[in-house]
């Protein structure tokens, strides 16, 4: 607490001394950017952090490639795509790209990433991104042919930029020197690096793509917040990404920088456990959940504390998700509602709750729980690394979990209401009727069946008041006055968007 | 000597044993790391990855499997990289050992000069003068002075570089924090050695055979009084190694430390073991071969221990 009040007393006293331009290197035409985390890996399939991943995909290219805007699937390294049946698509592959080493993508590269990364024993970090492939084979000269394991709605969506394809030549050889030196056909190339510390990123002539109008990226992993910010102001950096809330409302005052705040697809939510303590905890009457949701004044606590493009949501889902119903229960701030409902649960004394954050910051937990105890609801905050909170919430030691959840920046519900009420391990009501929707919503490629079957699953998990849906996350990056960047719904930078003003 | 030597490496021995078995339950004691290490994956993505590592096998089980690697000098794989902890700790220590060694320097290069000036002008404005400033340097935590640095130097003024380890440049401001909370303990052991040898008989006699104030001072009192320095100069250089932490992450240099923060931050469990043992290694080194040192110089500290 003491270190956060000194790191913000130290933050102040940067902005407020940040009064020179920064240096932008429009001249050179190289952006200059910094990540708070060194890449564990630049292999895609091997990597499961944000600053890797967003790194990763600008050495590689996918199949297909989404329109961020529409939501529409275009082409990419595939020039489109043909559904044969629910379980079979079609792909024809462009003759024209090149790997970064020069060599030229043939079909068999695009056959053997698919399957090799999708083989039990390849262990990829995500397995939603590969487990539903059976095989991919060839159909002509140019086509792949890839046969789902069940029918697999979000298979588009995998096949634009979550599967990469890597050079089959150059991967059999090592496999390890990926996650350093990757090899790809994006629109970057990586031109050197310092793993852990710098990586420089060179737009890649023979990209097949739209070129990039950057020419050069420096990416630097600066752990700490402060120093990013020394930096930016100092004309070292062109773009920081992550700012809080706090930080980023002075940082709009300076002139030498621009705000952009981007709606993204990561979400905030309280977890409520019904089967907590055994089922004996206030939890298991739906009175008591529904009396924590009237409890807390989301909108209220969005305002002061999360702001920027943030949005209350009232789902288990992020509205920008296909399947994420608009028309479910919606509790709004009503402390007296949620006294009445207590009493009628059998508590008009009130309840104390232990509520476990792993997800700061806690300013936001704080300053529900002082809303909640208005209603008679005692939070006790407990604070928890993320893996030791998700274990103990998975094996059921755990009432109240507040956290967030990205969703893999994939525009479906059925990468957020699937995983935590499908009856999976995140799954602590197993409300049999809930899973039986989404079962029947995630085994689909009928949209229309999909979006009813969800809809009906998030009106279930909202009447029960499984959840406190709070609100879609805000990210904030402060960048020099004259970029032209922002950041897309999914979470992820694409750099070559980037412009100079 | 030969007895004092192996007294010591006995006791050095079991305190790295302890150390390691300590590092290794504490660093187990909270929680299963496959959920940290699955990062945004899913509860099937944590399940996979801890068969994957054998999390779920006894503590003990995982302890003795890691301690037969180390004694082969193998510390296993780093989770969160995905490389041998002993690639990294190569690539890592080097940066460490560069601003350790720098600040050390620079640290005895202040604490010596003041603290004989101090001792020699006891209750002078220079004595105050100097102590205040170690009272300052001790008060003041490292990275507080780090930010200060920065907003001086980087923001203000554009002299020298907010991060990085590259160019003389990039040294100075890490150099300094972190050398400055090295200073003030051995800037006072020096004050006061200096007192307490410029008392005694010796020197009185060496001044009564007329010898002059600056040679008395260097030729005799120095000598003995920077003595208890090496013992505590070894000490401060383990107190550096865990300043490295956040020096090296403040100003994101890419040694041990920064290594260190960014595997408690992934739950990076074989680095951190790894780190752990290697920090207790050098410490206890260092301790010993200032014992060493000591017990050479002076054959009463054999003699008493």
């Amino acid at each position: 607490m003491q270190l956060t009040r000194t790191v913000k007393l130290v933050s102040a006293a940067l902005l407020a001394l940040g009064a020179h331009a920064a240096q932008a290197n429009k001249a050179d035409n190289s952006l200059n950017i910094a990540f708070d985390a060194a890449p564990a890996t630049l292999d895609a399939y091997k990597e499961s952090d944000r600053p890797g991943l967003a790194l990763a995909r600008m050495v590689f290219s996918g199949l297909l490639q989404k329109n961020q805007d529409t939501g529409e699937f275009g082409p990419a390294i595939a020039t489109g795509y043909k559904f044969v049946d629910d379980t079979t698509i079609e792909l024809p592959i462009r003759r024209d790209v090149k790997f970064h080493d020069g060599s030229v993508l043939t079909i068999d590269d695009v056959l053997y990433t698919l399957n090799l990364v999708s083989s039990e024993g390849f262990k990829a970090r995500f397995q939603n991104q590969v487990a539903w492939i059976a095989k991919a084979e060839k159909v002509g000269d140019d086509t792949v042919r890839i046969t789902m394991k069940t029918p697999y709605p979000l298979a588009l969506e995998m096949l634009s930029e979550n599967l990469p394809i890597y050079p089959r030549k150059y991967y059999e050889a090592n496999q390890s020197d990926m996650g350093a030196k990757p090899i790809g056909t994006g629109p970057y190339r990586l031109a050197e690096s310092q793993p852990g510390s710098r990586y420089v990123y060179e737009r890649f002539d023979d990209y097949f793509g739209n070129k990039p109008a950057v020419k050069k990226l420096v990416v630097r992993v600066l752990p700490d917040a402060n120093t990013q910010y020394a930096e930016l102001l100092s004309g070292g950096l062109d773009w920081i990404w992550r700012v809080p809330p706090d930080v980023a409302k002075r940082m709009e005052k300076t002139p030498s920088v621009t705000v952009k705040s981007s709606s993204i697809m990561r979400i905030s939510y309280i977890s409520l456990n019904p089967r907590a303590d055994d089922g004996k905890s206030p939890l298991a009457k739906q009175e008591v959940r529904q009396a924590i949701n009237y409890a807390i004044d989301r909108e209220a606590i969005r305002k002061a504390l999360v702001g920027g493009a943030s949005k209350v949501i009232n789902a288990a889902c992020n509205p920008a998700q296909f399947g994420c119903a608009a028309d479910v229960q919606t509790y709004k701030f009503d402390p007296a509602r949620a006294k009445q409902l207590l009493a009628e649960a059998g508590y008009p004394n009130g309840i104390t709750l232990d509520l476990v954050i792993s997800a700061p910051p806690r300013s936001i937990l704080d300053a529900a729980a002082a809303q909640m105890a208005q209603a008679g609801i005692k939070l006790n905050l407990v604070e928890q690394q993320y893996g030791t909170a998700m274990t103990n919430w998975r094996e059921g030691k755990i009432a109240l979990l507040s956290s967030n959840w990205g969703s893999y920046g994939i525009a479906d519900a059925a990468l957020s209401t699937s995983n935590f009420f499908r009856g999976g391990p995140d799954d602590q009501a197993r409300n049999p009727e809930v899973i039986k929707y989404l079962e029947a919503a995630d085994t689909s490629v009928d949209r229309e069946l999909r979006a009813k079957n969800y809809a009906a699953a998030q009106k279930i998990v909202a009447e029960q008041a499984y959840w406190v849906p709070l609100w879609n996350h805000s990210l904030n990056a402060v960048q020099a006055k004259d970029l032209n960047f922002s950041v897309d719904g999914d979470e992820f930078p694409r750099f070559y968007k980037a412009t100079w003003n | 000597m030969i007895a004092f030597l192996f007294r010591r490496l006995v006791v050095s021995a079991l305190l790295v044993v302890f150390v390691s078995l300590i590092s290794f339950s504490l660093v187990f004691a909270s929680g299963n790391p496959a959920a940290r290490l699955a990062g945004e994956g899913s509860a099937a993505d944590a399940a996979r990855l801890s068969q994957q590592h054998g999390f779920g096998d006894p503590i003990l089980v995982q302890y003795g499997r890691w301690l037969t690697g180390v004694v082969r000098g193998d510390f296993g794989d780093s989770l969160y990289f995905s490389r041998p902890v002993a690639e990294l700790l190569g690539q890592h220590f080097p940066a460490t050992a560069k601003l350790g060694l720098a600040a050390m320097l620079f640290a005895l290069l202040l604490a010596i000069p003041l603290g004989v000036l101090a001792g020699l002008k006891k209750g002078s404005l220079a004595d105050r003068a100097t102590m205040m400033l170690s009272a300052c340097a001790q008060a003041m935590p490292p990275f507080c002075l780090a930010f200060l640095l920065i907003i001086v130097f980087s923001v203000r003024n554009q002299w020298l570089p907010a991060s990085g380890f590259d160019t003389w440049k990039h040294y100075v401001m890490p150099v300094v924090a972190l050398g400055l909370f090295a200073m003030p303990a051995m800037l006072r052991l020096m004050k006061s050695e200096m007192e307490t040898v410029l008392t005694t008989d010796y020197i009185r006699t060496a001044r009564a055979m007329g010898l002059g104030g600056a040679s008395v001072v260097l030729k005799y009192a120095l000598r003995n009084a920077l003595r208890p320095l090496v013992s505590l100069a070894a000490a401060q250089m383990g107190t550096l190694l865990a300043g490295s932490v956040v020096i090296e992450t403040v100003f994101a240099i890419n040694g041990a430390g920064l290594l260190a923060w960014t595997s408690i931050l992934r739950g990076d469990f074989p680095t951190m073991q790894a780190l752990i043992l290697i920090f207790a290694l050098i410490y206890i080194a260092l301790t010993l071969l200032a014992d060493l040192i000591n017990g050479w110089l002076d054959p009463r500290v054999r003699a008493a221990t």
